[in-house]
Protein backbone atom coordinates (compact mmCIF):
# COMPACT_ATOMS: atom_id res chain seq x y z
CA UNK A 1 0.00 0.00 0.00
CA UNK A 2 2.44 2.23 1.05
CA UNK A 3 4.71 1.36 -2.13
CA UNK A 4 1.99 1.73 -4.71
CA UNK A 5 0.81 5.27 -3.04
CA UNK A 6 4.59 6.10 -3.15
CA UNK A 7 4.42 5.30 -6.67
CA UNK A 8 1.72 7.11 -7.43
CA UNK A 9 2.59 10.06 -6.29
CA UNK A 10 5.82 10.28 -7.55
CA UNK A 11 4.49 9.35 -10.86
CA UNK A 12 2.07 12.01 -10.47
CA UNK A 13 4.19 14.70 -9.51
CA UNK A 14 6.08 14.05 -13.17
CA UNK A 15 2.89 14.28 -14.97
CA UNK A 16 1.46 17.95 -12.78
CA UNK A 17 5.70 19.08 -13.40
CA UNK A 18 6.38 17.96 -17.03
CA UNK A 19 9.48 17.07 -15.85
CA UNK A 20 11.36 13.74 -15.90
CA UNK A 21 12.89 13.77 -12.06
CA UNK A 22 10.84 16.40 -10.27
CA UNK A 23 12.32 16.35 -7.09
CA UNK A 24 16.47 16.50 -6.91
CA UNK A 25 18.66 16.10 -4.29
CA UNK A 26 21.42 19.12 -3.88
CA UNK A 27 24.54 16.92 -3.72
CA UNK A 28 27.29 19.93 -4.08
CA UNK A 29 28.24 23.03 -2.48
CA UNK A 30 28.34 24.93 -5.57
CA UNK A 31 25.12 26.71 -4.80
CA UNK A 32 25.74 27.99 -0.89
CA UNK A 33 24.75 29.52 0.84
CA UNK A 34 21.31 29.20 -0.81
CA UNK A 35 21.08 25.70 -1.14
CA UNK A 36 23.03 23.29 1.42
CA UNK A 37 23.71 19.57 0.40
CA UNK A 38 20.78 17.66 1.62
CA UNK A 39 18.39 20.29 0.47
CA UNK A 40 15.93 19.26 -2.58
CA UNK A 41 14.42 20.85 -4.92
CA UNK A 42 11.23 20.79 -6.90
CA UNK A 43 11.52 21.13 -10.48
CA UNK A 44 9.20 22.26 -13.11
CA UNK A 45 9.88 21.88 -16.99
CA UNK A 46 7.61 24.46 -18.96
CA UNK A 47 8.42 25.36 -23.04
CA UNK A 48 8.98 28.52 -21.91
CA UNK A 49 12.62 30.00 -23.17
CA UNK A 50 15.36 29.53 -20.49
CA UNK A 51 15.88 32.96 -19.14
CA UNK A 52 19.15 34.65 -16.95
CA UNK A 53 18.61 34.06 -13.42
CA UNK A 54 16.93 31.04 -13.31
CA UNK A 55 18.27 28.18 -11.46
CA UNK A 56 18.51 25.50 -13.59
CA UNK A 57 18.69 21.37 -13.00
CA UNK A 58 20.79 19.93 -16.33
CA UNK A 59 22.91 16.39 -17.18
CA UNK A 60 26.40 16.77 -18.98
CA UNK A 61 27.20 14.19 -20.95
CA UNK A 62 29.41 11.47 -19.29
CA UNK A 63 28.53 12.46 -15.94
CA UNK A 64 25.47 10.58 -13.96
CA UNK A 65 24.71 13.35 -11.18
CA UNK A 66 22.52 16.12 -12.55
CA UNK A 67 24.21 19.24 -11.78
CA UNK A 68 21.96 22.50 -10.17
CA UNK A 69 23.60 26.09 -11.03
CA UNK A 70 22.18 29.23 -12.32
CA UNK A 71 21.80 30.39 -15.85
CA UNK A 72 23.83 33.90 -16.39
CA UNK A 73 23.72 34.03 -19.99
CA UNK A 74 21.21 33.55 -22.41
CA UNK A 75 21.90 34.14 -26.49
CA UNK A 76 18.77 33.49 -27.82
CA UNK A 77 18.94 33.26 -32.36
CA UNK A 78 16.27 34.90 -34.00
CA UNK A 79 16.29 32.19 -36.80
CA UNK A 80 15.96 28.96 -35.12
CA UNK A 81 14.92 30.40 -32.03
CA UNK A 82 17.66 28.24 -29.91
CA UNK A 83 18.96 29.48 -26.94
CA UNK A 84 22.62 29.24 -25.53
CA UNK A 85 23.06 29.11 -22.20
CA UNK A 86 26.17 29.23 -19.75
CA UNK A 87 25.54 27.95 -16.45
CA UNK A 88 27.27 29.03 -13.10
CA UNK A 89 27.22 27.91 -9.33
CA UNK A 90 26.44 30.84 -6.89
CA UNK A 91 29.32 29.84 -4.61
CA UNK A 92 32.16 28.96 -7.52
CA UNK A 93 34.31 31.73 -9.06
CA UNK A 94 34.23 30.94 -12.56
CA UNK A 95 31.54 29.68 -15.08
CA UNK A 96 30.61 25.84 -16.06
CA UNK A 97 32.60 25.92 -19.17
CA UNK A 98 35.24 23.70 -17.27
CA UNK A 99 32.53 20.94 -16.69
CA UNK A 100 30.98 20.94 -20.15
CA UNK A 101 31.77 18.02 -22.82
CA UNK A 102 34.84 18.29 -24.29
CA UNK A 103 34.58 20.70 -26.65
CA UNK A 104 30.93 22.33 -25.21
CA UNK A 105 30.60 25.95 -24.85
CA UNK A 106 27.24 26.07 -24.51
CA UNK A 107 23.84 24.53 -22.98
CA UNK A 108 21.25 24.49 -25.05
CA UNK A 109 17.69 24.21 -23.93
CA UNK A 110 17.19 20.35 -24.44
CA UNK A 111 20.17 19.76 -21.70
CA UNK A 112 18.02 21.05 -19.29
CA UNK A 113 15.85 18.96 -17.05
CA UNK A 114 14.05 21.64 -15.05
CA UNK A 115 13.70 24.51 -13.18
CA UNK A 116 13.72 24.81 -9.47
CA UNK A 117 10.68 26.11 -8.12
CA UNK A 118 10.33 25.29 -4.85
CA UNK A 119 12.94 24.16 -2.32
CA UNK A 120 12.86 22.21 1.20
CA UNK A 121 15.40 22.01 3.50
CA UNK A 122 17.42 19.08 4.79
CA UNK A 123 15.24 16.59 3.76
CA UNK A 124 17.12 15.07 1.16
CA UNK A 125 19.77 14.07 3.77
CA UNK A 126 18.12 10.60 3.76
CA UNK A 127 18.98 9.92 0.28
CA UNK A 128 22.57 11.08 0.43
CA UNK A 129 23.03 8.69 3.53
CA UNK A 130 21.42 6.04 1.53
CA UNK A 131 23.71 6.68 -1.44
CA UNK A 132 27.12 7.22 0.35
CA UNK A 133 26.94 4.46 3.10
CA UNK A 134 24.19 1.84 1.62
CA UNK A 135 24.25 -0.74 4.32
CA UNK A 136 21.89 1.61 5.67
CA UNK A 137 19.31 0.82 2.36
CA UNK A 138 20.14 -2.69 2.97
CA UNK A 139 18.84 -2.51 6.40
CA UNK A 140 16.18 0.10 6.18
CA UNK A 141 14.30 -2.40 3.30
CA UNK A 142 15.11 -5.09 5.46
CA UNK A 143 13.40 -4.14 8.45
CA UNK A 144 10.65 -2.24 5.94
CA UNK A 145 10.01 -5.86 4.55
CA UNK A 146 10.06 -7.40 7.83
CA UNK A 147 7.32 -5.34 8.80
CA UNK A 148 5.28 -5.97 5.74
CA UNK A 149 5.40 -9.35 6.42
CA UNK A 150 4.86 -9.56 10.11
CA UNK A 151 1.85 -6.89 9.74
CA UNK A 152 -1.21 -8.80 10.90
CA UNK A 153 -3.32 -5.53 8.94
CA UNK B 1 -19.19 -44.83 45.41
CA UNK B 2 -15.96 -43.83 43.09
CA UNK B 3 -18.15 -44.12 40.52
CA UNK B 4 -20.60 -41.48 42.11
CA UNK B 5 -17.95 -39.15 43.12
CA UNK B 6 -16.44 -39.70 39.52
CA UNK B 7 -19.90 -38.18 38.27
CA UNK B 8 -19.74 -35.40 40.97
CA UNK B 9 -16.24 -34.62 40.04
CA UNK B 10 -17.22 -34.12 36.32
CA UNK B 11 -20.62 -32.83 37.18
CA UNK B 12 -18.75 -29.99 39.11
CA UNK B 13 -16.02 -29.98 36.62
CA UNK B 14 -18.50 -29.40 33.76
CA UNK B 15 -20.76 -26.84 36.26
CA UNK B 16 -17.69 -25.22 36.87
CA UNK B 17 -16.39 -24.90 33.09
CA UNK B 18 -19.86 -24.30 32.16
CA UNK B 19 -19.76 -21.30 34.86
CA UNK B 20 -17.15 -19.74 33.69
CA UNK B 21 -17.70 -19.88 29.90
CA UNK B 22 -21.51 -19.47 29.64
CA UNK B 23 -23.10 -18.55 33.11
CA UNK B 24 -20.79 -15.94 34.52
CA UNK B 25 -21.39 -12.37 33.54
CA UNK B 26 -19.78 -11.23 30.41
CA UNK B 27 -17.69 -8.51 31.92
CA UNK B 28 -15.89 -10.91 33.56
CA UNK B 29 -15.72 -13.08 30.38
CA UNK B 30 -13.63 -10.39 28.75
CA UNK B 31 -11.45 -9.84 31.58
CA UNK B 32 -10.57 -13.80 31.66
CA UNK B 33 -9.71 -13.78 28.37
CA UNK B 34 -7.32 -10.34 28.13
CA UNK B 35 -5.71 -12.57 31.24
CA UNK B 36 -5.05 -15.48 29.02
CA UNK B 37 -4.80 -13.27 25.71
CA UNK B 38 -6.87 -14.36 23.27
CA UNK B 39 -8.60 -11.96 20.77
CA UNK B 40 -12.71 -12.03 20.83
CA UNK B 41 -14.70 -10.37 17.97
CA UNK B 42 -15.70 -7.34 20.38
CA UNK B 43 -12.47 -6.15 22.30
CA UNK B 44 -10.08 -4.37 20.93
CA UNK B 45 -6.36 -5.47 21.13
CA UNK B 46 -4.28 -2.66 22.37
CA UNK B 47 -1.80 -1.23 20.09
CA UNK B 48 1.73 -2.31 20.04
CA UNK B 49 4.66 -0.17 20.08
CA UNK B 50 5.80 -0.05 16.50
CA UNK B 51 2.22 0.76 15.47
CA UNK B 52 2.13 3.70 17.43
CA UNK B 53 5.38 4.66 16.66
CA UNK B 54 4.12 4.61 12.91
CA UNK B 55 1.09 6.16 13.69
CA UNK B 56 2.94 9.31 15.26
CA UNK B 57 5.38 9.52 13.05
CA UNK B 58 3.22 9.89 10.10
CA UNK B 59 1.48 12.53 11.97
CA UNK B 60 4.22 14.30 12.63
CA UNK B 61 5.90 14.33 9.69
CA UNK B 62 2.12 15.36 8.00
CA UNK B 63 1.96 18.19 10.11
CA UNK B 64 5.71 19.48 9.34
CA UNK B 65 4.91 19.30 5.68
CA UNK B 66 1.44 21.33 6.50
CA UNK B 67 3.75 23.94 8.35
CA UNK B 68 6.19 24.20 5.55
CA UNK B 69 3.33 24.99 2.89
CA UNK B 70 1.82 27.31 5.17
CA UNK B 71 5.10 29.32 5.41
CA UNK B 72 5.32 29.00 1.77
CA UNK B 73 1.96 30.38 0.98
CA UNK B 74 2.57 33.17 3.86
CA UNK B 75 4.41 34.79 1.07
CA UNK B 76 1.86 35.43 -1.32
CA UNK B 77 0.61 37.78 1.05
CA UNK B 78 3.77 40.29 0.95
CA UNK B 79 3.07 43.05 -1.53
CA UNK B 80 6.67 44.57 -2.29
CA UNK B 81 8.06 47.64 -3.73
CA UNK B 82 11.32 47.47 -4.68
CA UNK B 83 13.30 49.94 -6.65
CA UNK B 84 16.28 50.70 -7.95
CA UNK B 85 18.94 52.88 -10.56
CA UNK B 86 21.68 52.16 -12.13
CA UNK B 87 24.45 54.47 -13.68
CA UNK B 88 27.48 53.74 -15.86
CA UNK B 89 30.25 55.37 -14.61
CA UNK B 90 33.03 54.64 -16.99
CA UNK B 91 33.63 52.91 -20.15
CA UNK B 92 36.70 51.15 -18.91
CA UNK B 93 37.81 49.60 -22.13
CA UNK B 94 35.97 47.90 -25.31
CA UNK B 95 38.12 45.92 -27.27
CA UNK B 96 37.35 43.08 -30.07
CA UNK B 97 39.24 39.95 -29.13
CA UNK B 98 41.60 37.98 -31.38
CA UNK B 99 38.88 35.30 -31.83
CA UNK B 100 36.39 38.08 -33.56
CA UNK B 101 34.01 38.51 -30.35
CA UNK B 102 33.45 42.14 -28.83
CA UNK B 103 34.42 42.65 -25.06
CA UNK B 104 33.66 45.66 -23.30
CA UNK B 105 34.50 46.46 -18.93
CA UNK B 106 32.34 49.34 -17.76
CA UNK B 107 32.52 50.47 -13.90
CA UNK B 108 28.42 50.65 -12.39
CA UNK B 109 26.87 52.38 -9.65
CA UNK B 110 24.12 50.29 -8.07
CA UNK B 111 21.42 52.22 -6.00
CA UNK B 112 18.77 49.72 -4.88
CA UNK B 113 15.64 49.54 -1.79
CA UNK B 114 15.15 45.78 -1.78
CA UNK B 115 14.39 45.34 1.55
CA UNK B 116 10.24 45.14 1.12
CA UNK B 117 11.15 41.86 -0.39
CA UNK B 118 12.16 40.70 2.57
CA UNK B 119 9.85 37.96 4.90
CA UNK B 120 9.99 35.83 7.75
CA UNK B 121 10.39 33.11 5.39
CA UNK B 122 13.04 34.46 3.10
CA UNK B 123 16.28 33.04 3.85
CA UNK B 124 18.79 35.36 1.27
CA UNK B 125 17.67 37.43 -1.78
CA UNK B 126 19.93 36.51 -4.78
CA UNK B 127 20.30 39.82 -7.10
CA UNK B 128 22.00 40.61 -10.29
CA UNK B 129 22.21 42.65 -13.01
CA UNK B 130 22.41 41.76 -16.34
CA UNK B 131 22.72 43.53 -19.70
CA UNK B 132 19.61 42.64 -22.36
CA UNK B 133 19.96 43.44 -26.04
CA UNK B 134 19.79 42.09 -29.33
CA UNK B 135 21.85 41.77 -32.67
CA UNK B 136 21.32 40.76 -36.00
CA UNK B 137 22.02 37.10 -35.52
CA UNK B 138 20.41 36.73 -31.95
CA UNK B 139 16.52 37.99 -30.96
CA UNK B 140 17.81 38.45 -27.54
CA UNK B 141 21.09 38.52 -25.74
CA UNK B 142 21.25 38.40 -21.92
CA UNK B 143 24.56 39.08 -20.37
CA UNK B 144 24.81 38.95 -16.22
CA UNK B 145 27.52 41.32 -15.08
CA UNK B 146 27.49 41.44 -11.25
CA UNK B 147 25.82 39.65 -8.48
CA UNK B 148 25.26 39.56 -4.90
CA UNK B 149 23.59 37.69 -2.23
CA UNK B 150 21.36 39.81 0.43
CA UNK B 151 21.25 37.80 3.64
CA UNK B 152 18.93 39.59 5.57
CA UNK B 153 16.88 42.77 5.03
CA UNK B 154 18.98 45.55 6.73
CA UNK B 155 21.75 44.86 4.02
CA UNK B 156 19.39 45.41 1.11
CA UNK B 157 19.14 48.73 0.79
CA UNK B 158 22.15 49.82 -0.57
CA UNK B 159 24.36 51.84 -3.32
CA UNK B 160 27.97 49.59 -4.87
CA UNK B 161 30.59 51.33 -6.91
CA UNK B 162 31.80 48.44 -8.68
CA UNK B 163 33.48 47.18 -12.11
CA UNK B 164 31.58 44.17 -13.92
CA UNK B 165 32.34 41.13 -12.10
CA UNK B 166 31.45 38.65 -15.07
CA UNK B 167 33.03 39.35 -18.68
CA UNK B 168 30.54 41.07 -21.41
CA UNK B 169 31.15 39.21 -24.23
CA UNK B 170 28.74 39.25 -27.58
CA UNK B 171 28.41 36.57 -29.70
CA UNK B 172 30.15 38.57 -32.97
CA UNK B 173 31.06 42.12 -32.82
CA UNK B 174 27.81 43.64 -33.13
CA UNK B 175 28.21 45.87 -29.75
CA UNK B 176 29.85 49.16 -31.75
CA UNK B 177 26.59 51.55 -30.45
CA UNK B 178 24.70 49.40 -28.97
CA UNK B 179 21.76 50.19 -27.12
CA UNK B 180 20.66 47.95 -23.84
CA UNK B 181 18.87 47.31 -20.98
CA UNK B 182 20.04 47.31 -17.92
CA UNK B 183 18.04 44.85 -15.48
CA UNK B 184 18.15 44.37 -11.60
CA UNK B 185 17.06 40.77 -11.33
CA UNK B 186 16.34 39.54 -7.48
CA UNK B 187 15.28 36.04 -7.00
CA UNK B 188 13.92 35.57 -3.02
CA UNK B 189 15.31 32.08 -2.03
CA UNK B 190 12.76 31.09 1.14
CA UNK B 191 13.82 28.94 4.22
CA UNK B 192 11.14 26.81 3.09
CA UNK B 193 8.97 26.65 -0.72
CA UNK B 194 8.28 28.11 -3.58
CA UNK B 195 11.14 30.58 -5.09
CA UNK B 196 9.69 34.20 -6.63
CA UNK B 197 11.55 35.93 -8.96
CA UNK B 198 11.35 39.39 -10.77
CA UNK B 199 13.63 42.55 -12.10
CA UNK B 200 12.94 46.05 -13.00
CA UNK B 201 14.14 47.01 -16.45
CA UNK B 202 15.96 50.25 -17.20
CA UNK B 203 16.62 50.90 -20.64
CA UNK B 204 18.48 54.08 -22.06
CA UNK B 205 21.86 52.74 -21.93
CA UNK B 206 23.84 52.79 -25.31
CA UNK B 207 28.05 51.60 -25.82
CA UNK B 208 30.29 54.24 -27.26
CA UNK B 209 30.25 54.11 -31.56
CA UNK B 210 33.84 53.04 -31.55
CA UNK B 211 36.65 50.32 -29.61
CA UNK B 212 38.68 52.58 -26.93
Amino acid sequence: MIVSSALIIWKGLMCITGSESPVVVVLSESMEPGFQRGDILFLQMSKDPIRTGEIVVFNIQGRDIPIVHRVIEVHEQRQSGEVRILTKGDNNDVDDRMLYAQGQFWLKQEHIMGRAVGFLPYVGWATIIMTEKPIIKYILIGALGLLVITSKD
Amino acid sequence: MARDSGIWQNSFIFISVDFNFSLRPKIKRQQLQQRQGTKTGKKKKMHSFGYRANALLTFAVTILALMCAIASLSDNLNTPSPSAQIEILNINWFQKQPHGNDEVSLTLNITADLQSLFTWNTKQLFIFVAAEYETPKNALNQVSLWDAIIPAKEFAKFSIHTSNKYRFIDQGHNLRSKEFNLTLHWHVMPKTGKMFANKIVMSGYRLPEDYR
